[in-house]
């Protein structure tokens, strides 16, 4: 099952010039741009591992591509995004977030019932891949 | 002229291209902007020739790639090699060689980390930021210290080599320093010297070009010198360049502050009528004649520090 989280989700995955044009988009408004990773893809997990800081002072995306295939060679098998952050007062927080890598194979999410009392049921979500330890899920 | 045989049976002209571009413009700036420094212009119009008419061939659909544009300045103190290096940044993009056209400088100490694992980071975070413009690392010889074995200033040099070589078309790299230190430094990195595709030495002033950037820097200040201070200057430049630790233009902006030193010191101390415009503008014969570099040649000295002050 295909994981649709951040801008862009429900559209193919986006070419490395799409993803250019996208950084080049944040750099002109002046957000700072950071690359993230992790491999536990519940859309709850909102904080994610940040592959190095936040880049500042940035004025062409070809160093925040540099960023990007160094985190997909790192994490070849994680999910990786990349985040815009506007510190502009009364904003300050993320503009824009879209995955850039994704595993090849996304087992998706199994739905857990639990019965509380009085027959109530709570309802979970819970991935497969993680069944298994950080770092050995999704092979 | 006229460039013919492009796929579909056009042709381009030169001309129309030149326009375009702002080329002759461009130079004509750089020409009024900065005295003499000849190799330089050459260099720059050889530079900006080629990437013109590397655009004309892809039009036509030729292609060679980008050229390698990175570059190192030697020349002895004070010939121009940051003010060039400063305006490298705006001439690459204005002729779209670099996307963004900014610069970077970095010393050592942007560079180089203090521990293990320290380094890469920081020159790589310092690489990031100087992508689609231009890195100016002001005297690069500091970057490599032979008499130190564990220094970390070698591995700040391979991954500077590294994008140099890879990544040509993100980022020119220019290189700064004394003459003689840099032949040092690349005779002891010969992979960094190959890489660097253009090395531009900066001549020293002539007297003459001296007295012009004099002329600027005046005009820049809203200063004059009146008749008799410009032949002191005259005197004085000749007896400066003699001098040692002559550093070109520096030394002549030095003697240029310390003669409105002087001036103000004396319109202060010795105000005769009021001050007018004139007055306040203009730098008198003995502002320029109480250097010590007269004092040293009346007395046949040399000066100890060579400090002209």
């Amino acid at each position: 099952m295909r994981l649709t989280q951040g801008t862009f989700s429900f559209l193919p995955d986006l070419t490395d010039a799409q993803i250019r044009a996208q950084v080049e988009y944040c750099l002109e408004h002046g957000w700072a741009v950071s690359v993230e990773h992790t491999d536990d893809p519940h859309p709850r997990n909102t904080y994610w591992e940040m592959f190095g800081l936040p880049m500042f002072d940035i004025h062409d995306a070809a160093g925040v591509m540099a960023e990007i295939d160094a985190a997909r060679a790192t994490f070849p098998h994680h999910y990786v995004r990349v985040m815009a952050f506007d510190s502009t007062r009364g904003v300050e927080s993320v503009r824009l977030s879209f995955i850039v890598n994704r595993p090849a194979h996304e087992p998706g999410f199994a739905l857990l019932r639990d019965e509380a009392a009085g027959r109530t049921i709570r309802y979970a979500i819970r991935s497969y891949a993680a069944d298994r330890p950080e770092g050995e899920r999704y092979g | 002229m006229t460039v013919t045989g492009s796929p579909d049976g056009g042709s381009l002209t030169l001309e129309a291209a030149i326009t375009d571009s702002g080329f002759e413009q461009l130079l004509a700036t750089l020409d009024a902007e900065l005295v003499g420094l000849v190799p330089v212009k050459t260099r720059i119009r050889e530079i900006a020739s080629l990437l013109l008419i590397e655009k004309l061939r892809g039009q036509v659909g030729l292609s060679a790639g980008a050229p390698s544009l990175h570059m190192s300045f030697t020349g002895n103190p004070g010939t121009g090699k940051t003010t060039v290096a400063l305006r490298m940044a705006g001439i690459l993009h204005a002729l779209g060689y670099v996307r963004k056209g900014h610069l970077v400088a970095a010393t050592r100490d942007d560079l180089v980390g203090q521990f293990i694992g320290h380094t890469a980071p920081k020159t790589k975070e310092v690489l990031k930021r100087a992508m689609g413009g231009v890195l100016f690392i002001d005297e690069a010889y500091f970057l490599y210290r032979p008499e130190n074995e564990r220094d970390y200033g070698q591995e700040a040099i391979e991954i500077l080599l590294q994008v140099m070589e890879n990544q040509r078309d993100d980022l020119v790299v220019i290189l700064a320093g004394y003459r003689d230190r840099m032949e040092r430094f690349f005779q002891s990195n010969p992979g960094m010297s190959s890489r660097i595709a253009h090395h531009v030495d900066f001549p020293d002033y002539t007297p003459e070009e001296l007295l012009l950037i004099a002329g600027l820097m005046l005009e820049k200040m809203q200063y004059r010198l009146s008749p008799e201070a410009e032949a002191a200057l005259v005197e004085y430049v000749a007896l400066r360049r003699a001098q040692p630790n002559f550093a070109n233009a520096r030394s002549i902006r030095n003697a240029l502050d310390r003669a409105r030193l002087r001036q103000a010191s004396r319109l202060v101390t010795d105000p005769a009528g009021p001050l007018t415009r004139q007055a306040l503008m203009t730098i008198e014969a003995e502002d320029v004649r109480a250097s010590r570099v007269f004092r040293d040649a009346d007395a046949g000295s040399e000066p100890g520090d060579g400090g002209a002050r």
